[in-house]
């Protein structure tokens, strides 16, 4: 559905670039979760998904159209949520108005139905403006959800969430979800969205080092305490022993951890690799 | 939905069903929520939620009709109670005979417990 061919870019000549000969696909049904580390290029990557970025060499597609070329049938069907973003000086209703032409599946009850689960229901005439930051996230968010694109893309959605709306954004996936749309979430904050995700995408120095569905980590890696003939790709000390993350035993099935996984990857790209790319 | 940190979530989800079904919430021939509606309600990824119906179904627990979704199967209290027995017997209960037998708790005294523990 979108997808990323052999594409470079960097900001500058002297810096070098943040990507070079890059591909990702990204397929409909799957809530995507893109890891990487501060400055590993996960926002730039958005930005060149949407069209807001060039690439100095390679392509960006949605359907196999180039997303540069700005098309109306490509932006009426993707939305990003950016991580900052101003609100205008405007009121909800007003807000919707101006801005719900653009989606062609737009759909108010969707609308209302989000901002219910935000418990934000019901006041059209707020003004944008007056509210607190976790709060025009919430507006937007409903908004995004409401248009109902096929492409989602969420830059840190849970920054600025308090505690319940953490959970309520996860509702907010749950029910705006379908098996038409893609939705794509970056963040560093994988403890709020780990179970709501069906894929994980972690890159690092310009290269994607897993893509790959948790399902598909739940059969090749388990995530538990360390026994003694473990030969794990990862440890990590808790206050209750050592925990590994390590090859799985046949019929082994343990709890995903987001962060173990991504902590293993990082530190031990190669091992990781070879278990996704092995033959069964 | 809390879950714990060692098993697999859609097994988990799994167990959560069971219970309803052990504790009457969900009846025989009941409805089960949808994939979506259950996602949404527990905060999880509708593929998992998928996974555990997928798993339910090939034990026996739910039953698919086409178009309509899924159904509590009717013998599904007894099959449940069957496979967790199994799964007592197997696991946890050989680790307690274990532990019972290391710290010399006599037969006896087994059953003196247990049925204290029944008459409470």
């Amino acid at each position: 559905m979108l997808q990323l061919k052999n594409i470079s870019f960097g900001y500058n000549k002297k810096l070098g670039n943040l990507f070079n000969d890059f591909s990702l696909d990204l397929e409909p049904g799957n809530v995507y979760g893109l890891l990487g580390k501060n400055g590993a290029g996960k926002s730039t990557l958005i930005y060149l998904m949407t069209g807001l970025l060039t690439p100095q060499s390679g392509i960006a597609t949605m359907d196999d159209v180039d997303v540069r070329r700005r098309l109306p049938k490509t932006l009426s069907d993707i939305y990003l949520v950016p991580e900052e973003f101003e609100m205008p000086h405007l009121t909800l209703r007003q807000y919707v108005n101006i801005n719900a032409p653009f989606y062609p599946r737009f759909s108010s009850e969707d609308m209302q139905r989000y901002l219910e689960i935000f418990e934000m229901g019901g006041d059209m005439d707020v003004k944008l403006n007056a509210l607190s930051m976790g709060q025009k996230k919430k507006v937007f968010m409903a908004f995004a959800f409401a248009t109902n694109t096929r492409v989602l893309i969420m830059d840190e959605p849970t920054n600025g969430l308090d505690i319940p709306s953490k959970s309520q954004f996860r509702k907010l996936i749950g029910a705006g979800m379908t098996d038409e749309k893609m939705i794509l979430i970056s963040t560093h904050q994988v403890r709020d969205i780990s179970d709501i995700l069906d894929h994980v995408v972690i890159i690092d120095h310009s290269q994607v080092l897993l893509n790959a569905s948790f399902a598909d980590v739940m059969s090749k890696l388990a995530f538990r305490p360390q026994r003694v003939d473990d030969e794990p790709i990862f440890i990590q000390n808790s206050p209750l022993g050592t925990l590994v993350v390590t090859a799985a035993q046949p019929g082994e099935e343990t709890k995903v951890d987001l962060e173990m996984l991504f902590n293993a990857t990082l530190s031990n790209p190669a091992a990781i690799n070879y278990l996704f790319t092995a033959k069964k | 939905m809390n879950f714990k940190d060692n098993k697999a979530i859609y097994l988990q989800i799994a167990d959560r069903i069971g219970d309803q079904i052990l504790s009457g919430a969900l009846t025989p021939e009941g409805k089960v929520p949808s994939v979506r509606e259950l996602a949404a309600e527990i905060e999880v990824n509708a593929n998992t939620v998928a996974r555990t119906y997928d798993y339910l179904q090939q034990n026996g627990v739910i039953y698919t009709k086409r178009g309509l979704g899924f159904f509590v199967s009717p013998e599904a209290k007894e099959t449940i109670i069957r496979q967790r027995r199994d799964l007592l017997m197997q696991g946890e209960m050989d680790y307690f005979l274990g532990q019972l037998k290391a710290v010399g708790i006599t037969p006896a005294e087994l059953t003196q417990l247990y049925n204290n523990y029944l008459n409470n």
